[in-house]
C-alpha cells in the first residue's frame, strides 16, 4: 500500500473526478451527445487511452473489478499497461473473463459474450465527432447536431456505394442513438454495433484528446444508418477461429511465416480460451495444450 | 399565377458600424419573376442578398416569405433550424465561386443528392437516379456523375452548383454574380442555360451582379444601387434603354462597346 499513497485513490483528484462524473451524468441523459469537459494530462500520450482511462478512473470504486481490452486483447501492451495502472492507483481487483469484470475498458471492440445489467463498457475514443471528415469547422457541427441536420452523413455512404458497389465503411460506421443524435461508435468494427443495441450493459464513450465525453444508457436504441435499398450489414467470415473454431465472432488476420501463410483467429481473446478449455478445437489448435496461453499454431 | 408576391420586402437596412451596408430598400417579388440587382463594387448588392438569404441578419427592416402553405412568414423572426430548412428546400444559393457552395472532395452525384439526403430521402437508386437526371440537364456527361469536382472546369463547376441548388425544386433562388470569372463564351453557354431552367421550372431569381449584360438576358425587372441605397428601379428593358437617374446614365454609358 505504500506506493499508491503518493496518489489520489484512482489517480485523478476528487474535483477532477467530480466535474467528469458530471459530463457522464449528462451524457446519460442526452444519449449520444457529446459533452465537453475539461480533460486533464494523464501519465500517457493522447491516443492511448486518456479518455477512456480519466472515465475509468472517474467511476471504478474499490469493489469493481476491471478488464482493459485492446482490439478485443487483454494480453496487449496497452491493455496491459492500463490494467496495471489501476491495480496500482486504485488497488482493484482486475481479470481478462468478460463475464466477472463490473468495468471493462476496451479499444476498438465489444467482447463476444453478452454484456449484463451492472456492466460499464468504457470505450476510447480517438474522434467522436462522425461529422469531422465532411465538415471540418466544430461550429458547424455543432449546429448540425442541434438541428438534427445528418444529410451529409448519408452522403458518406452515399460515396461508399459510388465507388465500392457497397457501403464500404467497415468500422466507426455511424449510428443514431435513441432517434436523435448521430454518433460514432468510436473505431469498432461495424461487426459490433448491433451489439450495442439495447445492451443492457451502460455504455461510456472518452475522448481525451478531444475532450469530449458521451454515452449511451441500458436499452437505448442505437440503430446504424443505411440506405432502403444497401441496407446495414455486417462483415462475415467463411471459415470459423482457427483456434477455437468459433462461428459468427469477429476474427483478425494473423500472418504466420512470409510465403503467405496466415490463419484467422478470435479478436477477443477470452472468449477464445474459454471456448477452448471447453474443449472446442479450431483445425490449428495445439495438439498438446488446448488451454496454452500462447498463440501460436501447431506446425 | 397568383396575385401574391412571394417575397416583400420592406425597409431593409444594414449598417456595418457606422458605415452603410445596404439603406431603406424596399420591393416586392412575384413568383417566376427574375430580379437583377446592379450596381459597382461596394453599392451594397451582396450585402442585400446576404439579408434576403438570412446568411446576415438586417440592423433594420422585414422581409416576408410567402411560404408553401400560402401563409407569409416574417424570415428574421423563424428560428435557425426552419430557416436552414427553407435554405436546403425552397431556397436556393449559387454563389459566385462554386467552391463556396460545392463540396469539392465528394463526387459530382452526391453533391447534388445532398439535399435530397437532407429532406430525407434514403432510398440510393432513386437519389442517383434524381442526380443523373439533373447532371444531364445542366449538360454534364453522365459518366462524371463520379467525378470530383475538383476534376472539373469552371464552368462545369458552377453549372453542377446549380443543379445541386435546383435539386429539391426551390420557388426562389439567390445568384451572386454566377457568370463572374467564367470566359464570355463559357459565361453565353450558362446565361442560356440559366435562361433555359429559369423559364421552364417557372423559378423567381434574385441575381445581383455588376454586368448589365447579364442582367439584360435573365431578368425582367432590375434595380440599381449605389452606396447602399437603391437609385433607379423598373423594368430592366426600361432602365437599360432609357435610364433616368444620373448614375444609371452613368453606368449604362460605362459599358464597352465592341
Amino acid at each position: 500500500m505504500t506506493d499508491i499513497a503518493t496518489y489520489n485513490f484512482a489517480y485523478l483528484d476528487e474535483q477532477t473526478k467530480r466535474m467528469i462524473r458530471r459530463a457522464i451524468l449528462k451524457g446519460i441523459a442526452i444519449p449520444g451527445y457529446q459533452v465537453p469537459f475539461a480533460s486533464r494530462e494523464m501519465p500517457m500520450p493522447y491516443g492511448w487511452g486518456t479518455g477512456g482511462v480519466q472515465v475509468t478512473a472517474s467511476i471504478i470504486g474499490p469493489d469493481d473489478v476491471l478488464k482493459v481490452i485492446d482490439q478485443g486483447a487483454d494480453d496487449t501492451t496497452n491493455a496491459v499497461s492500463i490494467r496495471a495502472f489501476f491495480r496500482k492507483v486504485a488497488n482493484v481487483a482486475v481479470t481478462t473473463e468478460t463475464a466477472s469484470a463490473s468495468i471493462i475498458q476496451t479499444r476498438h471492440r465489444i467482447p463476444e459474450h453478452p454484456l449484463s445489467a451492472g456492466q460499464v463498457l468504457v470505450y476510447q475514443v480517438p474522434i467522436p465527432e462522425p461529422l469531422r471528415f465532411l465538415e471540418p469547422r466544430e461550429t458547424e457541427t455543432r449546429k448540425m447536431h442541434a438541428l438534427e441536420e445528418y444529410g451529409l452523413m448519408h452522403v458518406k455512404l452515399y460515396e461508399d456505394i459510388a465507388k465500392h458497389g457497397r457501403i464500404a465503411t467497415t468500422y466507426a460506421y455511424p449510428v443514431k442513438v435513441e432517434g436523435r443524435y448521430v454518433m460514432d461508435p468510436s473505431p469498432t468494427p461495424k461487426f459490433d454495433n448491433p451489439k450495442m443495441h439495447r445492451s443492457p450493459a451502460l455504455q461510456l464513450f472518452g475522448a481525451g484528446r478531444e475532450k469530449r465525453i458521451y454515452a449511451v444508457p441500458p436499452f437505448t436504441d442505437v440503430v446504424s444508418l443505411d440506405f432502403e435499398d444497401h441496407p446495414f450489414e455486417v462483415q462475415t467470415f467463411d471459415q470459423p477461429c482457427a483456434l477455437c473454431a468459433a462461428e459468427n465472432v469477429y476474427l483478425d488476420e494473423v500472418i504466420l511465416d512470409d510465403h503467405g501463410g496466415r490463419m484467422f483467429v478470435c479478436s477477443d481473446t477470452d472468449h477464445c480460451e474459454k471456448r477452448r478449455e471447453a474443449g472446442h478445437r479450431g483445425h490449428l489448435a495445439p495438439e498438446s495444450d488446448p488451454t496454452s496461453q500462447t498463440m501460436e499454431p501447431a506446425q | 399565377m397568383t396575385d401574391e408576391p412571394l417575397l416583400r420586402v420592406a425597409a431593409l437596412s444594414k449598417f456595418y458600424g457606422s458605415r452603410v451596408g445596404c439603406d431603406n430598400v424596399s420591393f416586392d417579388l412575384w413568383p417566376g419573376e427574375v430580379l437583377a440587382v446592379v450596381g459597382e463594387s461596394g453599392s451594397g448588392k451582396t450585402t442585400l442578398l446576404n439579408c434576403l438569404s438570412t446568411r446576415l441578419l438586417p440592423s433594420s427592416g422585414t422581409a416576408s416569405y410567402r411560404m408553401r402553405d400560402g401563409q407569409f412568414r416574417e424570415l428574421y423572426r423563424m428560428s435557425e433550424a426552419e430557416r436552414r430548412f427553407l435554405m436546403r428546400t425552397d431556397w436556393g444559393f449559387v454563389h459566385q465561386n462554386p467552391a463556396d457552395g460545392l463540396r469539392m472532395t465528394v463526387s459530382a452525384g452526391a453533391n447534388v443528392g445532398e439535399r435530397l439526403m437532407a429532406v430525407g430521402d434514403r432510398h440510393y437508386g432513386k437519389i442517383r437516379a434524381t442526380a443523373v437526371d439533373w447532371l444531364s440537364r445542366v449538360e454534364i456527361e453522365q459518366d462524371r456523375i463520379d467525378d470530383e469536382p475538383r476534376a472539373f472546369s469552371g464552368g462545369m463547376r458552377q453549372r453542377l452548383q446549380i443543379a445541386r441548388n435546383l435539386v429539391t425544386g426551390p420557388r426562389l433562388v439567390f445568384m451572386d454574380e454566377p457568370t463572374g470569372g467564367l470566359d464570355v463564351s463559357v459565361q453565353a453557354r450558362l446565361l442560356d442555360l440559366l435562361r433555359g431552367l429559369v423559364t421552364d421550372l417557372g423559378l423567381a431569381a434574385i441575381v445581383v451582379t455588376h454586368d448589365l449584360a447579364v442582367a439584360r438576358l435573365l431578368s425582367q425587372r432590375m434595380m440599381v444601387m449605389k452606396d447602399g441605397r437603391v437609385v433607379e428601379s423598373g423594368l430592366t428593358d426600361r432602365v437599360l434603354d432609357d435610364p433616368r437617374a444620373p448614375y444609371t446614365q452613368l453606368l449604362v454609358s460605362s459599358i464597352l462597346q465592341v
